[in-house]
């Protein structure tokens, strides 16, 4: 009896001096932390890509709680939606960030691009552009060991046999920018994702001049700046032999497809016969340029 | 015998089939490229213009910087432009394009074949006369020799170490030079010692050259303060830190340059361009290179100008064999696949080596078994397989703590791992990737 | 002209491969297998067979349905488990603990880790230390050599020499120096044991095999010999071992008998499970050295090999942070 009372009392005070040893720590190292911060991460994806800029979620939250307004924090996975509930959150007014999507732009194809090599090395992108040109004459295209594949976290990019390019699913895509980075070639970027999706985008990152990037490849941007002429709205700039669409300004009129000369040029997800009313762009349009624009589609069609 | 500390394997060397192989003179082309950067360091710049004629020794393109090198002309003919063509690798690079038109030589150039030994230049004058020939380190890494010439302030050195080893297998041309050339190598020798102020050299040989070890110690048995020191066979011995640890024992520190261990160390085929271009003032313009392979019809060492195309070359010795799959410009272990011949000789390209299509090939790599012989075969005393983890994994701050910026690329990891792991492709990405992160830091401070 | 292959260099290879190596090891354990079927006849031969279909058939089950990628069989290394495996097991153990063996070596000691490189532990120890533990009366029950003659079952058992060098310096058993083998026969393996590791001479000759066409290095082997050696000449000189037995004779016994020229150049020295830099590969042969005496002089079991070994293979991550020595490296001097 007297052997089970002293044990008894030994752990008792055992764990009420440790109880309050733990209390008194607690108090002293206490953090303060704006409660906030855990209802803004739970709000955001969880998914820690780093797509913002932050080291993960928790540290985007906290950036959200810091700041004075949300101009210039954005999750790319949640988009303006998730925004938008933070700011509620926060009481502030969330940014209306346009959602976008990470485009291909390289176009070279098998058949556009012959094979001049055969390497032999290890499938990174990263090693085969530190050492050789690839396996076709064009030194800014498209290497397709996937890198970017690698790199993605939603299973959103993938390596389409036929072509040998890297496809991005648009659906999955959350424009997080990790293949971004990790293409060696920087071709792959991020564009604004369009109304229903529809934009415009050069297919060519090649820089040498036209004949030498025409004899590497089919669908190079030879740099002609037709494209640049046909333009209103001054969305295309040719520079360094390759022409580039700034997304902010082009209205999707599409008449540069109609004019490029190599089919560099491509127009996602537009109906392939555009009726009139289904055009999101204004009166700009005309029906001839519908025809010409009709024209490629079938053009490409064919090419496919 | 001796041979160096660390490490090393033990490839075949392959040597027999251009071995002995008497240096045939290159016909001329009728066209010429003569690419303007041909050493490390920054390109040349052009000094001649569209449509001027040239001689043969003429000024074509002065060194770009401190590290870097002359260029002048191989041919006498007329400059058509200068533009862009393509190297081995298909990258971009700028070149000068010529026609030529006969052999007319400079004046200045002495180009009997009769042995000058005196020289009462001072040592300055030497080093300025290799400067201007435009001489670089012909083993491979193309460094500017007069660069190496000119230690820094407070560093002397003590011994010239001439690199004869040609550890690389196939390759026979530096062999080649010193049984032909023996003599002329010997007076640059000495000149090297004049413009360094020093009276020891010593000549590193592997005992695979016999009659070349021969004869460098017949001729050494002449010359004040040279030897010829036989090395036992171990790749990669014609590295410079490994040459110098197998010479002196001394061991470079990480990071250093062999100067701060009193040795300055050149090949015997720079040594020879030295002579040339002490006592002939005949410019770097040619080079001796091997080439070779098992199914080359003739193979053999040739003595080639700079910018000819290496189809040429190619076609002296037979063309490209049938059953071609790889061709390596250099050493199998070192040298760089090719992707077309189409591109231009230049001072770097040591030797073409023709691997048949059976060879070519890696075999798959299989799992890590952790058998340690990469890190007992790294002559630099690294731990290869975790490298090259680290540099699958991007995992650059713990390679530098690795030291992989101590990697000489040598490929003995990757040679002797019986899983066949891409190790040195991973660490040289890494080592790239490192470097540059190094650089960005120092540039911050 | 056709397409050029490009890859980065080296463009040549030494032409070793993981098959090569494990086709070595296999090479330089026959002659010790050879001894033990002439000693323990068909026990020896149905033994080995079953381990290795075991493991080949297990590890390729487990890659083709389980990992679903392809089979490694090729590279041996399942036949080498399996054969070592055997090594550790007595001749005459029934047909079905051997199985449960070799699924437990491949399965739990190389596969749940990814397969081979992967594995911390070495397999075939997994498998033996797992039997000697679920199966204790029958994996301590050694036959004694009788000659090829085909009786399987009716196999005469007994203990093995460690038994009793083990009885003698504890001082039990009086007449412990008595039931030891003469030395030649410990030598030649002439007594019972496990049926790979009886013949000291024939592992010697496959060990140095192994050393000569550098498959491994003499690191491990030479500094586990030379610390038991230490260790036990220790015990002789401190006068712990009884009347009619010399130091000399005490060391010889330690060396020759049980599973420590085994373990020494076959199991301590494998590959995935051993440190890679000379020195930590000396500091692991010495602390397989101390562990293994440790367990012979005090332990309850006779051998402490399979224990040494695996737990040592525990210390490998961390011995292989020992850096080799770098090209240039100043050697530190005492401030």
């Amino acid at each position: 009896m007297n052997l089970i009372l002293i044990a008894l009392l030994v752990l008792g005070l055992t764990g009420l001096l440790a109880a309050l040893l733990l209390y008194l720590m607690a108090w002293k190292f206490k953090v303060e932390e704006d409660p906030r911060i855990d209802l803004v991460q739970e709000v955001l994806p969880g998914a820690n890509c780093g797509g913002c800029g932050f080291a993960g979620c928790r540290a985007l939250a906290e950036a959200c709680v810091k700041a004075d307004s949300l101009d210039g924090l954005l999750c790319p996975v949640g988009g303006s939606e998730v925004m938008a509930k933070v700011g509620a959150i926060l009481g502030m007014e969330a940014s209306a960030a346009e959602p976008m999507i990470a485009v291909m732009r390289c176009n070279g194809v098998c058949e556009a691009r012959p094979r001049t090599s055969e390497y032999d090395g290890v499938r990174s992108c990263r090693i085969q552009n530190s050492l050789y040109v690839g396996e076709t004459a064009c030194p800014f295209g498209c290497l397709g060991c996937g890198d970017c594949v690698e790199a993605c976290q939603f299973d959103a990019i993938h390596i389409n046999p036929k072509t040998g390019l890297p496809e991005v699913d648009e659906e999955k895509c959350v424009a997080c920018g990790k293949c971004v980075k990790a293409c060696p070639r920087n071709i792959i970027e991020l564009r604004k994702k369009g109304p229903k999706g529809r934009r415009m985008l050069v297919q060519c990152v090649n820089k040498d001049k036209g004949a030498i990037a025409r004899k590497a490849c089919l669908n190079a941007c030879i740099g002609c700046g037709k494209c640049q002429k046909e333009c209103k709205f001054d969305a295309i700039v040719v520079e360094n032999n390759v022409a580039y669409i700034d997304f902010n300004k082009c209205r999707l009129c599409r008449k540069c497809e109609a004019v490029c000369p190599t089919g560099a040029i491509h127009s996602v997800n537009f109906p392939p016969k555009p009726a009139p009313k289904a055009e999101p762009t204004d009166n700009a349009v005309t029906t001839a340029d519908q025809a010409q624009s009709s024209q490629t589609t079938k053009k490409e069609e064919a090419q496919a | 015998m001796k041979t160096f500390s660390i490490g090393g394997v033990h490839p075949h060397d392959n040597k027999v089939y251009s071995a002995h192989q008497p240096i045939q003179e290159c016909p001329l082309p009728k066209k010429a490229i003569i690419p303007l950067v041909q050493h490390i360091g920054a390109p040349a710049q052009p000094v001649v213009e569209k449509g001027q004629k040239v001689k043969v020794g003429e000024l074509l393109a002065k060194a770009g910087g401190f590290v870097s090198a002359n260029i002048h002309s191989p041919y006498s003919g007329t400059i058509t432009k200068i533009d862009s063509t393509i190297d081995a690798w298909g990258m971009r690079m700028p070149a000068i394009f010529m026609d030529v038109e006969g052999d007319e030589w400079l004046d200045t150039i002495d180009r009997s074949t009769d042995v000058i030994r005196e020289c009462q230049l001072e040592p300055k004058e030497i080093i300025d006369r290799i400067s201007a020939a435009g001489i670089v380190g012909l083993g491979g890494a193309c460094f500017p020799t007069h660069v190496k010439l000119m230690p820094p302030p407070g560093k002397k050195a003590e011994v010239l170490i001439v690199n004869g080893v040609e550890c690389e297998p196939y390759l026979t041309c530096d062999h080649q030079l010193m049984l032909e050339h023996g003599e002329e190598i010997m007076i640059g020798i000495q000149l090297l010692m004049r413009a360094l102020g020093i009276d020891k050299a010593i000549i590193g040989i592997e005992k695979n050259k016999p009659d070349a070890i021969a004869r460098m110690n017949e001729l050494a048995a002449r010359t004040l303060g040279v030897e010829v020191l036989p090395l036992r066979l171990k790749y990669p011995q014609g590295g410079e830190k490994q040459l110098i640890d197998a010479c002196i024992h001394r061991q470079v520190p990480s990071g250093a340059l062999p100067i701060e261990v009193g040795a300055v160390v050149d090949n015997v085929a720079t040594i020879y361009a030295v002579y040339e271009a002490v006592q002939k003032h005949k410019p770097l313009i040619s080079r001796v290179m091997t080439v070779t392979g098992k199914s080359v019809e003739k193979p053999g060492n040739y003595s080639v100008r700079f910018g000819t195309p290496l189809t040429e070359v190619v076609a002296l010795a037979g063309g490209v064999p049938e059953d071609t799959g790889k061709i390596i410009g250099g050493g199998p272990m070192m040298g760089r696949a090719m992707n077309n011949i189409d591109m231009p000789t230049n001072k770097r390209v040591s030797g073409l080596l023709f691997l048949p299509e059976n060879e070519s090939r890696r075999v798959e790599p299989e799992n890590c078994i952790r058998c340690g012989k990469c890190v007992s075969a790294c002559p630099m005393g690294l731990e290869p397989y975790l490298l090259a983890k680290q540099a699958e994994k991007q995992m650059w701050d713990e390679m530098e703590k690795h030291d992989v910026m101590d990697c000489i690329d040598c490929g003995c990891c990757l040679f002797t791992c019986p899983s066949h792991r891409p190790l040195l492709d991973y660490i040289r990405m890494g080592k790239a990737t490192v470097g540059g992160i190094i650089r960005a830091r120092a540039q911050k401070k | 002209m056709k397409q050029l292959i490009v890859a980065p260099a080296p463009h040549a290879h030494s032409g070793d491969t993981v098959r090569r190596n494990m086709l070595l090891v296999i090479l330089a354990l026959l002659p010790a297998y050879v001894v033990s079927v002439l000693e323990f006849g068909w026990g020896a031969l149905f033994t080995t067979l079953i381990s290795i279909v075991a493991c080949v058939g297990t590890e390729w089950l487990i890659a083709k349905y389980i990992l679903k990628e392809e089979p490694t069989i090729g590279d041996l290394s399942a036949v080498l488990t399996g054969l070592l495996l055997a090594f550790n097991l007595p001749s005459n153990l029934p047909w079905w603990i051997v199985l449960i063996g070799a699924v437990v070596a491949i399965a739990v000691g190389k596969m749940t880790f990814g397969g081979l490189g992967q594995n911390p532990f070495n397999p075939a120890l997994v498998g033996r230390v797992f039997l000697l533990i679920s199966f204790p009366v029958q994996m301590t029950t050694w036959p004694l050599p009788q000659g090829f003659n085909g009786s399987y079952v009716d196999a005469a058992t007994g203990a093995t020499p460690l038994y009793y060098l083990k009885q003698m310096v504890k001082g039990g058993d009086s007449d412990a120096v008595n039931h030891l083998p003469d030395l030649w026969n410990s030598l030649l393996g002439v007594m019972g044991g496990s049926l790979g590791e009886v013949c000291a001479l024939a592992l010697i000759i496959g060990g140095v095999f192994l050393i000569c066409t550098k498959v491994i290095t003499w690191h491990i082997p030479v500094s586990i010999l030379l610390t038991v050696t230490l260790i036990a000449a220790c015990i002789g000189w401190t006068g712990m071992l009884p009347e009619g037995m010399t130091t000399g004779q005490y060391v010889a016994y330690q060396l020759l008998t049980g599973g420590l020229m085994l373990g020494a150049f076959f199991m301590a020295t494998d590959y995935v499970t051993s440190p890679m830099t000379p020195l930590a590969k000396l500091i692991f042969g010495v602390g397989i050295g101390v562990i293994v005496m440790v367990i012979r002089l005090r332990g309850a079991y006779p051998e402490g090999m399979s224990f040494a070994i695996l737990i040592m293979n525990a210390c490998v991550p961390l011995l292989n942070k020992i850096r080799p020595k770098r090209f240039g490296e100043k050697v530190k001097t005492t401030k």
